[in-house]
């Protein structure tokens, strides 16, 4: 007999994403288009052992999650625009602290509140730079509802591999949508917990990388005592005011990314190897996208799709290989301001003629916006 | 009644609180019991009752790509302003099921009106509308079989809420 298949709606696959990576504790804000991933918790979390926790507000969210984190647990939240903004700040924490934790951001049109429940490519920008300080973070972005499962259990993995936090930013339709799911078997997909410390608990220094860029991780509670702080801080975790000691530290928090670029950048491709026109998309775009290659095929051009699964750290060597090899390029996305074109376009060169399909109505990206751009 | 097709792409449209997003969601459960490619989505409003709700599923038996219905195949619509915005399709070939309670009645080809609302209503459960809304166009298109319907039914739902809705798709489908 095989597996059950079952209707799965995206946010619902996230969360047994995270269920599946061994999140065990989530703490949240209920918000438009995120709230059944806060739904599902509240019910989940009590069954496998975990914590729910509702909070007052997206900033204690994010706090009580970089505790949890901190206490051993791995640890996750779900919002939206107006809530991840309020998020920002402890974000940043935990990308000086490198404290692994995942954050769901599903993307709804703004600015501000604007239509809660419509899907919008907005916050791209905000994904990689929301917060201030020269920092670095990792952003997935799911088009299907398979992808909403199985990117949630990466950005765990890599949050853990990496110490610091990882977003997961489906647009509302990916988020909202149902498709045919079945879950995995425990053991079918990768599940990495954190580096933890073996030596002498006197000699732990929290912030003193190995070889892979990345520092073991004590649990707050453990025989391991040790500081976080949000400030410059030398390799034990306290105060430190040296130039050399903040060169290291802030070079250290981008280069554990850099060397790990290859298992961090993850993309596909559809039907692009002898394309002249190649489409560039994200999320829902994706699946505009490739509806609209297909037609360009049946029309005689030959077209093809490069899917961005890894928003962040952008995937430059994958853009320019394949756009190199093109006539035309194309980027459509849900957003006025062409975020994701505008990394293209930094790829590719200021001379490079890339054409910009932009929706930013609230409603989703159709193939016939995208076709009306090329034909 | 319609041929069986490959493929079927269903809008269930009308007014928030009249459980469209659940009829969506029951029918693409149908077919997935049933093994097949089902992509549902859903478009509403920030009101929890009231405001245009519409339901999506495409039922396939290849990969489903885009995921937005772009040629229906059959309409439900349970408000006048849902029947306003879809019945010009009806000339085009598009089935179009209204409730006659709620929306005028309208002649042509392709367009069936039934009173769901009120039938519903007298069976004992307005909120029943939904299944036998669907129970009716599950019998005259062959989206997905009315068993796999009520099987989806059964597993939802328990007691006399069962009873009602059981009884509700088998009121549907006789109006066929």
């Amino acid at each position: 007999m095989g597996r059950e298949v079952r209707l799965v709606q995206g946010n619902q696959a996230m969360t047994e994403g995270a269920i599946y990576a061994g999140a065990r504790f989530y703490a949240g804000y209920p918000i438009t288009p995120s709230s059944e991933i806060a739904e599902e918790c509240s019910k989940v979390m009590l069954k496998v052992g975990g914590v729910y926790m509702q909070m007052e507000d997206e900033i204690a969210s994010i706090a009580a999650v970089i505790g949890a984190s901190l206490a051993g647990a791995k640890a996750f939240t779900a919002t939206s625009g107006p809530g991840f903004s309020l998020m920002q700040e402890n974000l940043g924490l935990a990308v000086m602290g490198e404290v692994p934790c995942v954050v769901i951001n599903v993307q709804r049109r703004g600015p501000s509140t604007g239509l809660s429940t419509k899907p919008a490519q907005g916050d791209i920008m905000q994904l990689r730079w929301g917060r201030h300080g020269d920092q670095s973070v990792i952003a997935l972005c799911p088009a299907t509802v398979s992808e909403c499962f199985a990117m949630t259990v990466t950005a765990f993995n890599l949050a853990e591999k990496f110490r610091l936090p990882v977003i997961v930013a489906p647009d509302e339709i990916v988020a909202h949508m149902r498709e045919a799911f079945s879950l995995p078997e425990p053991g079918e997909v990768e599940v990495i917990d954190r580096k933890k410390p073996s030596g002498s608990p006197k000699d732990y220094k929290p912030f003193v990388a190995d070889a892979d860029g990345v520092a073991p991780l004590a649990a707050y509670g453990s025989e391991y005592v040790f500081h976080v702080s949000s400030s410059m801080h030398g390799p034990d975790g306290y105060s430190n005011n040296d130039p050399a000691n903040a060169a290291w530290r802030v070079a250290q928090l981008h280069r554990k990314i850099e060397m790990h670029r290859d298992e961090i950048v993850i993309t596909r491709s559809f039907a692009a190897e002898d394309a002249d026109v190649l489409l560039i998309a994200f999320g829902a775009t994706t699946r505009a996208s490739r509806a609209a290659a297909l037609e360009l095929r049946k029309r005689g051009i030959k077209a093809g799709v490069l899917q961005l699964i890894t928003l962040w750290p952008f995937a430059d060597r994958e853009v320019a290989t394949l756009a190199d090899k093109v006539k035309t390029v194309i980027v459509p996305e849900m957003n006025y301001s062409g975020q994701v074109a505008g990394e293209v376009q930094r790829v590719l060169g200021s001379g490079a003629d890339i054409r910009r399909v932009n929706s930013y109505n609230g409603e989703v990206i159709t193939p016939q916006e995208i076709l009306r751009a090329i034909v | 009644m319609m041929g069986k097709k490959e493929r079927y792409e269903i809008i269930l449209a009308g007014s928030g609180g009249q459980g469209l997003v659940l009829a969506g969601i029951m029918l693409g459960e149908a077919a997935v019991l049933e093994g097949r490619n089902v992509v549902q989505t859903q478009s509403y409003g920030i009101a929890s009752r009231g405001g245009l709700s519409l339901a999506e599923v495409i039922i396939d038996w290849a990969e489903i790509i885009y995921q937005q219905v772009q040629e229906p195949d059959i309409i439900l619509a349970l408000t006048e302003e849902a029947l306003e915005k879809y019945a010009a399709l009806a000339e085009k070939g598009v089935h179009i099921f209204y409730d006659t309670t709620l929306a005028k009645r309208r002649a042509g080809a392709n367009l069936t009106g039934y009173p769901f609302t009120k039938i519903a209503s007298d069976l004992g459960n307005v909120a029943a509308v939904n299944i036998l809304s669907l129970g009716a166009m599950t019998a005259a298109v062959p989206m997905v079989k009315t068993e796999s319907l009520a099987g989806v039914i059964r597993k939802r739902f328990q007691g006399k809420v069962l009873e009602m809705n059981l009884k509700a798709l088998q009121k549907g489908v006789e109006l066929i």
